[in-house]
């Protein structure tokens, strides 16, 4: 959302919109907004409204469609993918918005893989970097504006009067008394030239964006008829599981399956190159089968991969200094002169994503193409895949998306992890299969948030405020060997390992600093997990700035607000969220406050906590956010993705995390691979500061201040500074 | 052959003993409404009903089934309390990704058949083992605050 929201646009002959596309009974409109090609993060130093125009006038794609039914039922397609997230209905109330439809009449459909898809910044198909909103805001809005001035046209015609005489209403053309359905106009409405020009309305005449919009996959949802992947059956589809090494990088040396083809239902054993697949006439009995399977493994490198030996030697690594991130002034000098200083080491641990659906994929491969049924969030690096594998063009390859049972990341796999298996296993059986995955695979399955160590010295000067930062922190890389490496690699720098850190706002106001970065060479599959590397910097830094507010014996909320001038929007999320949850005024005894305050995707989010701690039990009573994300297009489902956030980072950060022994995952299933249940759920309050500022995204920005915000009322209750996750027993 | 009664309709299903319900129902009756999670009884996805009470179907064989009444989210509709939290799930705008749902409905049913006005802590200790990953909890909760008001 660069340009102001009631600019008209002017459209060029080849960015141009294609009208006319006729399918049965209805219209098409094919749009071509411009995207760049990159890969992105939004806020990212070359994220600037100059290059995308630029990149954009470049590269003219036909982008998405809407479908006008003679039945007047308006089919929305989504280039993204529905995973809880709510863009099954944000993405439609931009089209409806400029349309004027009867919401009444809105269905949705996922779109499939094709060029056409493509995200409008980052240059592939994806679901992704809490983008989607802000990324279609544009595109979709011009879709609705476009159709809506073509059937103005038809409806000129058929009535021979001046288009200017008509206005719309609800689904309909309306003329003095005389209306005339989308339905009925569409066919004519397809023969028509496209406008060379729209103009998009103005916000104050925005009927719909703005509005809290119920969800239009609700009521699916709430009745089983909802299909996710996991769902999709039909004549002839096995079930497959997949015997995979207990170590990551083992390979199969030989399996015996004797016993295996002895269960009922078992049909095949099939050696892939993930592992040995068992193909069953269903779920339980290729679960039986797999069991009774004999692999002999070739462990590997990994097989003493450990993780407290992995932790000690991170802690070693960052004693010294890394590749330089961040730098100003003189860290060295300023450091000398000091008096006061704050030292700590902070750890977080490897985190599964586990969304509630254990990753699946559906693989049919016929003479000349392939169907894949899953839930994705990267339709375009699944099909380029899959096409590989078989030795078929992409566009041989049709991905049906179903509802995502969940992904946070997960189901956003670079190396397309779940769909090339599932590829390769329908191919070695030769029939129609539904590679399924157990709880446990998905926890030991790898594709973790790395683990990460930070180690920080701060100087504090007469007025305790900081003058010197030194920062280190070692872990995995995300982007190191996938596509993105290119674009998120820089100097050997990982933006998203430093994100957070090398671009924090409080180092604006320090005048010497330094941020290193060691990567570290861990062979364990790491992968973004929802907040990506916000969600281990914010629970350090805002950890470090309460530090030295506690050092400095200032109000953690004051210290904040001086360390962030110039920074607008951080304050006022930091102030909404401090008026709402009364920070000057007491708490009921034994109950403690802590804040926390930060940026992520283009959006600032304050979360205060309200904790208490008894015999080492912490117990989070209550959690009052603030976001300025800009324009909140849909208010529910922003405050819901908060909601999400703080449970999803909460659990986490109480309980959650993978461990390695003897080259193992020591975790298996939610009795050990513990996240947030209905009893440890605060009461959650969400407040959204009215902004016009630039978009950000919502399904992520929340989750980064929640660890810290708990963690710094934890210091204020106990004493006890937190500074590895989880919590657990620490306080016992 | 094992006969089943469910959803109110006698079925003959051909499958092992010791295959858990939740497989006979979506693998074999091809009802997909309830859900796999875990596998061992510690997310909730997997919830029906057997003879009314709420049951973990993912640990639960079909020879348990036997003479009883398996009653699923595809039931729910023709169910008065099913109704009402249905009704409160939608008003409330519960879902998200919704992958978890059919199980927390059948939990949230089976609390509200027995407990017609549940406190906070009845429904911590009824529905703590339905795991949702997207934190639909505070709706969830309000949701069953709001069934039970409607159906006093």
């Amino acid at each position: 959302m660069n340009a102001p929201l009631n600019t008209p646009l002017n459209i060029s002959r080849r960015t141009f919109i294609k009208a006319g596309a006729l399918v049965v009974g209805g219209l098409v409109i094919a749009f071509s907004i411009p995207h760049a090609k990159r890969f992105l993060m939004p806020g990212s130093a070359a994220d600037t409204t100059a290059d995308a125009a630029k990149d954009a006038a470049k590269l003219p794609t036909p982008n998405a469609y809407l479908r006008i039914g003679t039945d007047n039922t308006i089919t929305v397609m989504l280039a993204h993918s529905e995973m809880g997230q709510g863009i099954w209905t944000t993405l439609p109330m931009l089209i409806a918005e400029e349309l004027d439809a009867d919401w009444s009449k809105i269905k949705v459909e996922h779109a499939s893989a094709a060029p056409e898809y493509i995200h409008t910044a980052y240059g592939i198909q994806i679901t992704g970097g809490s983008s989607t909103t802000w990324s279609e805001f544009d595109r979709y809005r011009q879709a609705g504006a476009l159709t809506r001035a073509l059937l103005i046209s038809a409806a000129a015609e058929k009535l021979g009067v001046s288009a200017d005489s008509l206005k719309t209403e609800n689904g309909f053309v309306i003329s003095g008394d005389n209306k005339i359905s989308y339905g009925d106009l569409a066919e004519a409405a397809a023969k028509l030239e496209t406008p060379k020009a729209i103009t998009l309305k103005e916000p104050k005449d925005w009927k719909i964006i703005g509005k809290a919009t119920k969800r239009l996959d609700g009521p699916e949802k709430i009745n089983g008829t909802a299909i996710f992947g996991q769902d999709i059956q039909f004549d002839g589809l096995m079930t497959a599981m997949v015997a995979r090494s207990p170590v990551f990088g083992g390979t199969v040396k030989s399996f015996d399956a004797t016993a295996a083809k002895q269960i009922k239902g078992v049909r095949q054993v099939v050696q892939v190159p993930t592992g040995v697949a068992v193909i069953a006439d269903n779920y339980w009995a290729a679960k039986k089968g797999r069991e009774a399977l004999k692999v002999d493994w070739d462990l590997g490198e990994n097989a003493s991969l450990d993780s407290k030996a992995l932790l000690a030697e991170y802690k070693k690594m960052a004693a010294t200094t890394g590749l330089i991130a961040a730098k100003a002034g003189d860290n060295k000098t300023a450091m000398a002169k000091a008096e006061k200083f704050v030292e700590a080491e902070y750890a977080l641990p490897y985190l599964a994503h586990s969304p509630m659906e254990p990753l699946n994929c559906s693989v049919k491969i016929e003479k000349d193409g392939c169907e894949i049924w899953t839930g994705t969030q990267m339709q375009g690096t699944d099909q380029t895949a899959a096409a590989k594998i078989l030795g078929l063009k992409p566009e041989q390859v049709k991905i049906h998306t179903l509802f995502l049972g969940g992904g946070f990341g997960r189901r956003a796999n670079p190396a397309a992890d779940f769909v090339s298996e599932a590829v390769q296993v329908a191919k070695a059986a030769g029939v129609p299969v539904k590679t399924v995955w157990s709880r446990e695979d998905d926890v030991k399955g790898g594709y973790y948030r790395p683990m990460f160590v930070h180690k920080a010295k701060i100087a504090l000067d007469a007025n305790g405020m900081p003058s010197a930062w030194e920062h280190v922190a070692v872990g995995q890389s995300i982007m190191l060997g996938t596509p993105f490496e290119a674009f998120q690699i820089k100097d050997g720098i990982d933006t998203t390992s430093v994100e957070g850190t090398a671009d924090s706002p409080y180092l604006k106001n320090i005048p010497n600093y330094q941020i290193s970065l060691h990567t570290a060479k861990t062979k364990v599959p790491v992968l973004w997990w929802r907040s990506v590397g916000h969600s281990h910097t914010a629970f350090v830094m805002e950890s470090l700035i309460d530090e030295l507010a506690h050092t400095a014996k200032k109000d953690p909320l004051e210290y904040r607000r001086a360390l962030l001038k110039g920074h607008p929007r951080h304050l006022a999320a930091l102030n909404l969220a401090a008026e709402k949850a009364d920070w000057d005024k007491p708490l009921p005894k034994g109950v403690f406050r802590g804040i926390a305050v930060h940026e992520s995707f283009g959006s600032f989010v304050a979360q205060i906590a309200e904790v208490s701690v008894n015999e080492g039990e912490v117990k989070v009573h209550r959690m009052v956010s603030a976001i300025d994300c800009g324009l909140a297009v849909n208010p529910d489902s922003l405050t819901a993705q908060i909601e999400s956030s703080i449970s999803f980072g909460l659990g986490a950060a109480m309980q959650s995390e993978i461990t390695f022994k003897d080259g193992m995952v020591e975790q298996s299933n939610f009795n050990d691979y513990q996240v947030m249940r209905m009893g440890n759920m605060p009461k959650v309050e969400v407040y959204i500061v009215q902004s016009t500022e630039k978009m950000g995204g919502v399904g992520e920005p929340g989750l980064p201040p929640v660890a810290p915000a708990v963690t710094n009322a934890i210091f204020a209750a106990t004493g006890k500074r937190i500074r590895t996750l989880p919590i657990g027993n620490q306080l016992a | 052959m094992i006969t089943l009664n469910i959803n109110g309709k006698e079925q003959q299903l051909d499958v092992p003993d010791d295959m858990p319900i939740l497989w006979a129902l979506r693998d074999v009756a091809h009802l997909t409404g309830t859900k796999f999670g875990c596998g061992m009884a510690q997310c909730g996805a997997c919830t029906v009903h057997l003879d009314g009470q709420a049951i973990r179907s993912c640990i639960t064989p079909i020879s348990a089934a036997a003479g009883k009444k398996i009653t699923t989210i595809e039931e729910m509709q023709n169910d008065k309390i099913g109704q009402a939290v249905q009704a409160a799930w939608s008003e409330i705008d519960v879902v998200q990704c919704g992958y978890c749902q059919s199980g927390q409905i059948m939990s949230a049913t089976a609390l509200l058949a027995t407990n017609t006005k549940p406190t906070d802590a009845d429904i911590d200790a009824a529905m703590s083992g339905n795991i949702c990953r997207c934190g639909t909890y505070p709706r969830i909760r309000a949701a069953i605050h709001n069934a039970a008001s409607k159906l006093a």
